[in-house]
């Protein structure tokens, strides 16, 4: 399949929908699948399968160290990718963007090499999260605080679901040394204001760190205009293949800091007294990466630019629009987060009565609709709310109105059933 | 899906009236599980006398599989020796375990056959035995005997709280 399959022009979500074969899936004897869980994890169109497998049949080899036809071409398509990965991001430099295995490994990159080093964190300083963040924007900062004696601080959510800034000139003062915080909450579905807080973080000299997993799929994600320092995603999120992920970071601070992991392709001459490490960005990918799934990257980047980032942000708010209309016609539903397709991502976590979101999925999955019901990995947010659990429904690119139909009648038979 | 084959009347009675529901005293052992993937929890508290199970109590929130599933759990082992109520929850695991393929002993298991439909689905098999291996952690520190056990594992269930009072009088 080539990139002139996909659907140009006016967007027709019953054609981009052609692309994705698992959508044809019937589950549980016959019934037709309704993925809406597209936050936890996106479907791959037929291009990013093709390039998958391309690759191993085609050009499998070892990159930047192989002498040899496979290896030139390896690298070529692995660096290709780095290539459109920064474009899609606006990133000034190739160079600056490092594949990781996903966001929560960018996030402990970055969390790990501010620990060390000369310049590293130390007792007094302050890091500043957010109530709403995923697990993996806490436990990594509350480890670096527990190794350097940092303190950790965070900003609370209001009734509403956004972050309460009121105090954010004293949460953010000259002890701040990162600020780090989520763009589109996978819980809440808020949209975060970056550039409010990162001008008041970099006032005080501290760095920001935006966690961009659920935002960059949807949102066009521009890291000049939002003015943070380091960014991390995942591909699999985006249309990509698991295992690859990425941290963008400003070159003269992934210059300046410590590499993460050592071995193999990130550095520059060993001897056995020591070492000098590599440019970037292979001094942060030790070891031999994960070279299809980051092609395969590149390919769900090739996709979104097609259909258009600006085209899957419009048809985002449309459904996440259609959804939360449809939703506040379901008897004791409750939102978790913003109830108006207001600076609002795609993800819509909702509480049922007294129906616990275990039975909820269970009876929306009878009908093959797919969706999560848990904590999220966001259990802080979720104690904000006062609930342990809940049950959220998420949408892409290929969600269709008639797939909310679905889970709207899905969620009255729950009532009907557990009520 | 047929809703039914997980549902069962006997399961969803439980989980709208369960029996011997609440925190109460006297009690030997207090634990806390938790289901570390969708956070449900329970608090449980055993109560020995010798080898008799004299009281289990409990306060817990979660699905409707696990409210069932303790309710059904205090309903087999309060006022019988622990050997009878070990003798249960081996059979319980085992047929969690069987993704539906064992015919289980009614004899033995009582209203907990019920859960046969909910061992065809993995993801609920943990909501199912919560509470049994909160109770089984619990008798165990009340009656001295090693805690640990291969089956364990089948729950993921996390112990992260004990309070033992004074032993038994």
């Amino acid at each position: 399949m080539s990139l002139t399959d996909i659907s140009v022009g006016t967007y027709d979500v019953e054609l981009l929908r052609k692309d994705f074969p698992i959508l044809e899936r019937r589950v549980h004897d016959g019934v037709p699948l309704v993925y809406l869980d597209s936050a936890n994890t996106s479907q791959k169109p037929r291009l990013v399968l093709d390039t998958l497998v391309e690759f191993y049949e085609q050009h499998n080899s070892n990159i930047h160290r192989a002498t040899h036809a496979l290896g030139e071409e390896a690298t070529e398509a692995y660096e290709g990718a780095r290539m459109k990965v920064a474009a899609f991001i606006g990133a000034p430099s190739a160079d600056e963007v490092v594949f990781t295995k996903n966001s929560s490994e960018a996030l402990n990159l970055v969390a790990n090499v501010l620990a060390w080093g000369p310049r590293g964190l130390k007792p007094g300083d302050e890091i500043v999260i957010t109530e709403m963040e995923h697990h993996s924007n806490i436990v990594p900062w509350q480890l670096l605080c527990e190794r350097t004696g940092a303190t950790l601080r965070w900003f609370g959510v209001t009734d509403e679901g956004r972050l309460d800034l009121s105090n954010i000139d004293e949460l953010i003062n000259s002890r701040t040394k990162v600020v780090s915080f989520v763009h589109v909450s996978n819980v809440l579905g808020t949209v975060n204001p970056v550039a409010l807080i990162a001008a008041r973080a970099h006032a005080v000299g501290a760095l920001v760190v935006l966690d961009a997993s659920q935002s960059v799929p949807q949102l066009p994600v521009d890291v000049q205009a939002l003015g943070v320092d380091f960014l991390a995603f995942t591909g699999h999120k985006m249309l990509g293949p698991t295992g690859i992920g990425v941290l963008w970071g400003r070159r003269e601070l992934l210059e300046a800091l410590p590499p993460f992991l050592g071995g193999g392709e990130m550095i520059e001459t060993v001897t056995m007294q020591g070492s000098t490490y590599a440019g970037l960005p292979h001094k942060y990918e030790a070891g031999t990466p994960p070279i299809a799934e980051a092609v395969a990257l590149g390919a769900a980047v090739d996709y979104l630019t097609t259909v258009g980032i600006d085209a899957v942000a419009a048809h985002e708010h449309k459904i996440t629009a259609y959804a939360l209309e449809a939703l506040k016609g379901v008897a004791e539903l409750r939102i978790l987060g913003p109830t108006e397709p207001v600076d609002r991502g795609g993800a819509i976590s909702f509480t049922l009565g007294a129906v616990h979101p275990h039975d909820v999925a269970q009876v929306l999955d009878g009908r093959g609709v797919a969706v999560r019901a848990g904590h999220h990995c966001g259990r802080p947010i979720h104690q904000r709310f006062g609930v342990s659990a809940s049950t959220r429904a998420s949408f892409y690119l290929y969600t269709t109105e008639s797939e909310i139909d679905a889970l709207v009648s899905g969620l009255d038979e729950a009532k009907r059933f557990f009520g | 899906m047929q809703l039914e084959s997980m549902y069962q009347e006997i399961i969803l009675d439980h989980y709208r009236a369960p029996h011997h529901k609440g925190l109460r005293e006297p009690y030997d052992v207090e634990v806390h599980h938790v289901n570390p993937t969708c956070g449900d929890e329970i608090t449980l508290r055993v109560k020995l006398d010798g080898r008799t199970v004299t009281d289990v109590s409990y306060d817990s929130a979660g699905c409707s599989i696990s409210q069932a599933s303790a309710s059904v759990l205090t309903d087999l082992v309060i006022g019988r020796d622990i050997d009878a109520g070990l003798l249960a929850h081996r059979e319980f695991v085992a047929l969690m375990q069987s993704r539906g393929e064992i015919t289980p002993d009614e004899t033995v298991l009582e209203d907990a056959v019920a859960f046969t439909g909910v061992s065809k689905y993995p993801a609920r098999v943990k909501c199912a035995l919560l509470s049994w291996m909160a109770w089984k952690d619990a008798t165990a520190q009340a009656s001295g005997m090693a805690a640990s056990n291969s089956d364990d594992a089948a729950a993921n269930s996390v112990p992260d709280a004990t309070i033992t009072k004074g032993s038994a009088e």
